[in-house]
């Protein structure tokens, strides 16, 4: 039985053109999709969609094959698939990090005693635990990054959907993003531009085609040349 | 932007319950703010100065706030001793100061003064996040305290876009004059700012959302009424005796 499920789903914002239409797709807990196209072709609204931060014109989401539309119902849905969206300044809202990633637990109703368990757990987990008291309005980008991601995890969802996870990532935070990714138990959906991010992390692709979600099994890899361009530092080929 | 610099110390005012703290504040406030005599606002001015003696507030930030609060009074100084009716203290040309005047401004610079370091003393001592928790465990309203936390937090944001569109028109040599071109920019930066805002506001929302936010407040934070805190309430209290056994 699949996680969830988009059943014809038909989707435009008010003045813009049809970005999804009448598209279906069935999603397994145990997958790990890559999710790429070209700006601005609905990737992040699909996320948006699924997790009902967005009412599609048509079609409904099934969520272990139930139908949902409710907010309550998409909370449930919520607990399990966490969306990590693309700007991490705006996912960080309290002062400190433990805050921050005590906050999804609470909201699970765990007191504040467990909560401030789980975070500090998730944060050993991820090997941030450094980063516990410092004020999220100070962290560097990557920091922000791996918190954000940090603070889903904390709620322990069953699949992950990250959006663009490595945009402004240094090689060092790349490798750390893709360290964590593979400890993890949890299945995922990753949307990216970076190929060979994709290619390490994923084992199916899909994509958006003609208004439509397609699923292909295999990723066209090919070779390409690039410029090294701190000669005498060059970065290593795995 | 803004810094808290009594928040972070390590006196034994800090370690007090920050529900007892914010209670003093409000009743004893109250209590100054309806005072008649100079003696009564004397009282508290002494008592409000040994409590921030004991938070041990850093020097320079605290005159900077009483300062503030003292311009303020100052225009006071200006304008009531000369509008107040009743017998003459002395003239300045043909302005005449009323008596009566002098002594209410003299009350309420005494007044003004004493609830000032009464609050640097007891809420200015602890960060404005554990102050909005501390106000939710006093059963205020999840709402307002929601309100004064994430104003407090956009603010910066706020400040941040603000400075982000301003680097920018630097970058394109913009120089503020008075013509045209530049109020229309200016009115579009303004325009801009709050834009951004509001879909930021929204993103926001959604990262809530997504991490189970149902509309109710939860916090991490704990209170926990100690002995010390016991003492501090017995003090408290004497000293509210004392007062309305004096006046």
């Amino acid at each position: 039985m699949p996680l969830f499920a988009l059943d014809h789903i038909s989707f435009a914002y008010p003045q813009g053109p049809e970005l999804l239409q009448d598209t279906s797709f069935a999603f397994h807990a145990t997958e790990k999709i890559g999710f790429h196209g070209p700006n601005g072709c609905g990737k992040s609204t699909f996320f948006l969609l699924v997790t009902g931060l967005l009412k599609p014109k048509s079609g409904h989401i099934r969520f272990y094959d139930c139908i949902i539309s409710k907010e309550k119902e998409f909370r449930a849905l919520r607990r399990e698939v966490g969306l990590v969206l693309q700007n991490a300044d705006d996912q960080l809202f309290h002062a400190t990090v433990l805050e921050d990633l005590a906050f999804g637990p609470l909201n699970l109703g765990l007191s504040p005693a467990e909560a401030k368990k789980r975070a500090e757990q998730t944060l050993a987990q991820l090997g941030l635990s450094n980063l516990r008291d410092r004020l999220t309005h100070q962290l560097s980008g990557g920091e922000k990054r791996l918190i954000a991601l940090a603070s889903i995890l904390a709620m322990q969802p069953k699949v992950l959907l990250l959006d663009e996870p490595t945009n402004d990532l240094d090689p060092t935070h790349k490798k750390k993003l893709m360290q964590i990714l593979h400890e993890l138990q949890t299945g995922w959906i990753i949307v990216s531009h970076d190929f060979d991010f994709l290619r390490d992390t994923c084992t199916g692709f899909m994509s958006i085609e003609g208004q439509r979600l397609r699923r292909s099994e295999s990723l066209h890899l090919h070779q390409h040349v690039h410029a090294h361009p701190l000669g005498d530092m060059p970065h290593a080929h795995e | 932007m803004f810094s808290e610099p009594f928040a972070h110390g390590n006196s034994w005012v800090h370690a007090l319950d920050a529900r007892l703290r914010i209670g003093v504040a409000f009743i004893f406030s109250c209590v100054l703010a309806v005072a008649t005599t100079w003696q009564q606002a004397k009282f508290g001015l002494i008592a409000a100065c040994l409590l921030l003696i004991c938070s041990r507030p850093p020097l320079r930030p605290l005159l900077r706030r009483l300062a503030a609060v003292n311009i303020f009074v100052l225009f006071l100084w200006l304008t009531v001793p000369c509008t107040m009716p009743g017998p003459a203290a002395f003239h300045l040309g043909s302005l005449s100061c009323s008596l009566a005047g002098l002594h209410l401004v003299w009350l309420i610079t005494l007044k003004a003064n004493a609830i000032s370091l009464l609050f640097i003393a007891c809420v200015a001592t602890m960060p404005v996040a554990y102050f909005g928790h501390a106000l939710h465990a006093l059963r205020l309203p999840g709402k307002f305290v929601f309100l004064l936390l994430f104003t407090y937090r956009a603010i910066f944001l706020l400040a941040d876009e603000w400075q982000r569109l301003n680097t920018a028109l630097r970058l394109h040599n913009f120089v503020a004059t008075s013509s045209l071109h530049s109020y229309r920019t200016l009115g579009t930066l303004v325009g801009l700012t709050l834009l951004r805002s509001i879909d930021r506001a929204g993103r926001i929302h959604q990262a809530m959302l997504l991490r189970g936010f149902s509309g109710h407040f939860t916090s991490l934070a704990e209170f926990r009424f100690t002995r010390r805190d016991g003492k501090f309430t017995v003090a408290a209290l004497a000293l509210l005796l004392l007062y309305f056994t004096l006046f």
